[in-house]
């Protein structure tokens, strides 16, 4: 008779390795079979923070590059940052800990760290967005914002991009400076692994400017996507009113998306750009399903407010992308099922991880849903993303 | 049931931790206060390691008797953290302590001699 298996190990806070802290997301990839079917995760990140050293070299303009390269290591300067502890006072360990990773080898650091989570996971392909640059939106001077995502675009397509195929993004647009971000389009879009362009979300500048409108013309032109990633700003005159991170994440990543997709709507843009492929990331999806509904209710009120219009304003946004994280994850699972129906999440949703942030999400979190067949679970984690980015369809993941 | 060998309890110090492989199961065996907990180190979020992370005192709010706001002060209940995502759960009882009603799988420790062994 076999004796069963009995191992011990210490746990040790002195080294860390992410296929270890991983592990357990390697044994639910190893069981569910990942490695048969494609999965693409549409907003994962890096720190680019721990490369600026290399990014600022790339900043075009002489008198912006000293200034940044002078600031660097001390904790104000040149770029701005936010209040708020993503590591819940160092209970989420990865967060500093990673110092300590010895990755894969790689040409860059960072494809190692990456490829190293993507593999534990069960990823093929992942959408690699910045960390601190989120907030670069809230930089109270414009040129700053462009300088920063033209240097730090040519970096990621350079030192990343070109190097590995397994990560691919979409690009940060400077929008606070309208021709800047057209010109990022035109640099870009033709560049390896630019599956479109992406557009920080907490910022003051509307979507339905007249200045936009070439650069979704572009985009629409090049059949990439354009994608609003969430975050918050704490020095939002609403937000300010919260006095915990807790409740500027969780209303931040959802306001700034909601305002943006309202407009996006009520001004028809949708009928303007029809082929424009539009994606709403990190905002969960329980917005998506009360917006549909509080907008469809003014609308049959209002349709002159918006005369552009042809159908309900859900019919719209029914036709548009969605990432899955954070997903909220109700008791009563039926309300989920009513969301994932609203949003047409066979066709329309797409998996995220959103790792190695605090709220990241494994695949599972739709694998393992119950209402969902087969069909559906493999096209949320990766079919549509493949369709949607051109991505050759085989899984090239290897599970530890 | 089987016990499966831990450690030698001299080679514990407070807060250290062991992660038994028993069977098909992860245990982790915790040892504070000069007692043993062991709780299964599947976290019931997302799987992750529950046993591996931070053991962090409670926070609590301290108010005024007119319930005004004082400040947030540890008290002296012990967490043990997921270093996923921080879900963190009651050392003495294994409940989450943000939904009591979910609670990991607890197991019996017992001792022989100088010798720790988990029950499972």
């Amino acid at each position: 008779m076999d004796m069963p298996r009995n191992e011990v190990r210490p746990v040790e806070f002195g080294t860390f390795s992410t296929p270890k802290h991983l592990e357990h997301a390697s044994e639910q990839a190893r069981r569910r079979n990942y490695q048969d079917f494609l999965i693409v995760d549409v907003d994962s990140h890096h720190y680019e923070n721990e490369s600026y050293a290399e990014v600022f070299e790339y900043i075009e303009s002489p008198v912006m590059r000293r200034d940044a390269i002078e600031s660097a290591g001390r904790s104000t300067g040149f770029l701005n940052t936010q209040v708020g502890g993503q590591s819940l006072s160092g209970r989420i360990i990865r967060n500093k800990a990673r110092r300590l990773e010895k990755p894969r080898a790689a040409k860059h650091r960072d494809i190692g760290m990456t490829l190293d989570w993507m593999d534990a996971m069960g990823v093929d392909y992942a959408c690699l967005f910045p960390t601190p640059m989120l907030f670069l939106s809230a930089h109270p001077v414009p040129e700053v914002e462009a300088a920063m995502a033209q240097a730090y675009n040519r970096w990621l397509c350079e030192r990343i991009l070109a190097h590995e195929p397994r990560i691919v993004s979409m690009l940060y647009l400077p929008f606070n400076d309208p021709d800047a971000a057209y010109r990022t389009v035109q640099e870009f879009g033709g560049r390896r692994g630019v599956v479109g362009f992406m557009v920080t979300s907490p910022r003051y500048k509307s979507v339905h400017d007249n200045a936009f409108m070439r650069t979704y013309a572009a985009i629409e032109e090049m059949g990439k996507v354009l994608s609003f990633h969430a975050a918050y700003n704490w020095d939002d005159r609403a937000l300010a009113m919260c006095n915990r991170f807790i409740a500027a994440h969780a209303l931040g990543f959802m306001w700034f998306n909601m305002v943006h997709m309202t407009n996006w709507v009520v001004n028809g843009l949708p009928e303007r750009f029809p082929k424009l492929k539009v994606m709403w990331i990190e905002s969960g999806l329980t917005w998506a399903y009360s917006l549909m509904q509080r907008l469809d209710h003014s609308f049959l009120m209002r349709t002159s407010d918006c005369p552009s219009l042809k159908r309900k304003p859900s019919e719209y946004m029914r036709e548009m992308y969605y990432s899955t994280q954070p997903m909220e994850m109700p008791d009563d699972k039926s309300l989920m099922e009513a969301t994932f129906k609203q949003i047409k999440a066979d066709t329309q949703l797409l998996w995220s991880s959103d790792y190695p942030h605090w709220d990241f999400d494994l695949p599972s979190t739709i694998y393992d849903l119950p209402f969902l067949d087969e069909k559906a679970k493999r096209n949320i984690l990766g079919g549509t993303a493949a369709k949607l980015f051109n991505l050759d369809p085989r899984p090239v993941k290897r599970i530890p | 049931m089987a016990e499966f060998f831990v450690a030698k309890s001299s080679d514990f110090q407070d807060g250290d931790r062991r992660i038994v492989t028993a069977g098909q199961r992860e245990i982790g065996v915790i040892y504070k206060g000069g007692h043993y907990y062991a709780y299964s180190n599947t976290c019931l979020h997302q799987g992750g390691p529950a046993c591996e992370g931070l053991l962090i005192n409670n926070v609590v709010e301290v108010l005024n008797p007119d319930r005004t706001y004082v400040h947030h002060a540890f008290g002296d209940k012990v967490h043990f953290v997921c270093p996923w995502h921080g879900w963190e759960y009651d050392l003495e009882t294994g409940e989450c302590v943000g939904d009591r009603k979910q609670k990991l799988r607890r197991f019996e420790v017992v001792k022989r001699g100088d010798d720790v062994y988990v029950v499972a």
